[in-house]
């Protein structure tokens, strides 16, 4: 288990390969399909100094307000090939270190990762529970009003957050491998 | 004596609650096993052991399994004391309560406008099958469907030329096979395949769905079935995509196939994937208005 500390440099980065498992703590931010749209469509300057060097969550939170606060109370990740057409220009234009999600992403977000200097982190999807546990506190939210709260942008502290790299900066998906690996598998078994 | 509305309502939501927020003990039990049996340290390991980890937690403080609490299907059985639309009406109600409790996430999407009706209600939803019997009492069982593994969940026509799939049991094999390989763990592997043969392009699905309110434990009846639901079991894992894809022995947790008559011209076979997150939960009333969970 490697050790992610937010901010991250770009060497530590590139020195992660697929299939590392890592935990990661620090401050990140979730965006789903609106937040992507909106990140490619507008300037959103005031998403630059929270996503240089961080991690962009694709995750639609069950949340909560107590006393004022915001609580997640289950936010496990969501889909992530929604973002293919968006993700690649969103993580050179800010400068984002990895994406986490669930499911892979495409070609064009491991050329982004490659040249970039950014990885794809696999969470296990279904930890809603879990997940919102390792979110220690919400810092802000930005676009809740016209987002609605799963689409917003949370910026959240985590603490040992549990996830696989599945796309590493080398552009080598562990997706495409266990996929040629089973194709073969299947070959066998359809005699 | 029936029970009283007001009190249906309360029982309802606690078996939300119960399903929404925990696993049914059979899948439970499935993971801890399939968690022995992955090689020790690997990431099929690790993550069946996070996901272990998860469930606990949510049955402890009461919160959602997954966040995506998915579509809700529910299956009742009455007797001759009780109406359908009042059903329906405690049913929705306890839908709202259980929503604004964060049981449930807001579910229910307008497909036109876009609108999240905020309450889980909605045009056919939540989704109710009901079955009048003579028994006196009620039988209320719920099943959550999340999205992603609804996503990779699918429906062939038999013959498939490509597939080399004829109109017999080892076509079944071949085009399910080839489904859990497109599946890969798109949704949230390893899964519960449903599979629904025959009937015609609605019915073959609503089977499928149907096998998802089995336990994992139990055995089919007809042989010719619960050998086939072994033997994809077993094949199914053979092809080493492991839990949320990430390689390892373990893809599917079960297997578990319905029949309905088809026409002649038509053989169809429905996928229901379901992810690890299966969440089903049934609540008993008898005659008398006492009220038992399972």
């Amino acid at each position: 288990m490697k050790r992610i500390q937010l901010p991250v440099d770009e060497a530590t980065i590139r020195s992660l390969r697929v299939g590392d498992e890592v935990s990661i703590s620090g401050v990140m931010v979730t965006a789903r399909d609106a937040a992507h749209k909106y990140m490619i469509e507008n300037p959103a300057e005031e998403m630059r100094d929270l996503l240089r060097d961080s991690i962009i969550y694709h995750c639609g939170p069950v949340v909560r307000q107590m006393d004022g606060e915001w609580q997640f109370v289950s936010a496990g990740p969501t889909t992530s090939i929604r973002e293919e057409p968006y993700q690649a220009t969103v993580i050179g234009k800010f400068q984002v270190r990895g994406v986490i999600g669930k499911g892979g992403m495409g070609p064009k977000t491991a050329a982004g990762c490659k040249e970039h200097g950014a990885v794809y982190l696999h969470a296990v999807g279904g930890l809603g529970t879990s997940i919102a546990k390792s979110v220690k506190r919400v810092r802000d939210v930005l676009k809740l009003e016209e987002f609605g709260s799963p689409e917003a942008m949370w910026v959240i502290e985590v603490e040992d957050f549990p996830a696989v790299v599945t796309i590493d900066a080398n552009g080598d998906s562990l997706h495409e491998k266990i996929e040629a690996e089973s194709a073969e598998r299947l070959k066998r078994l359809l005699g | 004596m029936p029970v009283e509305t007001e009190a249906l309502v309360d029982h309802i939501v606690e078996l939300i609650r119960r399903s929404s927020c925990g696993l049914p003990d059979d899948v439970k039990e499935a993971i801890a096993r399939a968690a022995e049996d992955e090689e020790a340290g690997s990431r099929a390991q690790n993550a069946l052991r996070l996901v272990l980890r998860n469930v606990a937690e949510a049955e402890q403080g009461s919160t959602p399994t997954c966040q995506d609490t998915g579509t809700l299907i529910f299956h009742v059985e009455y007797g001759p004391e009780h109406r359908q639309r009042p059903l329906r009406g405690a049913i929705e109600a306890a839908c709202r309560e259980a929503t604004a409790k964060q049981y449930l996430r807001p579910n229910a999407v307008d497909p036109v406008t876009g609108k999240n009706s905020g309450n889980n209600i909605g045009d056919g939803a939540p989704f109710i099958d009901f079955v009048e019997r003579d028994e006196p009492g009620l039988h209320i069982a719920l099943l959550q469907k999340g999205g992603g593994c609804e996503n990779v969940s699918g429906q062939y026509s038999l013959p498939n030329g490509p597939l080399g799939a004829g109109r017999d049991l080892e076509g079944v094999r071949r085009v399910v096979l080839d489904a859990v390989h497109k599946a890969q763990g798109k949704g949230c592997a390893p899964g519960i395949l449903g599979i629904g043969l025959g009937g015609d392009r609605m019915s073959s699905h609503l089977e499928a769905k149907m096998q998802l309110y089995r336990r994992l434990d139990d055995v089919n009846p007809d042989p010719d079935m619960a050998a086939l639901e072994a033997r994809l079991l077993r094949e199914g894992n053979e092809l080493g995509i492991g839990p949320m894809g990430f390689g390892g022995k373990t893809t599917l947790l079960g297997v578990k196939i319905g029949r309905r008559h088809r026409v002649p011209a038509s053989y169809f076979v429905s996928i229901a994937y379901m992810c690890w997150a299966s969440r089903r939960a049934a609540l008993h009333i008898d005659a008398d208005g006492v009220a038992s969970h399972n």
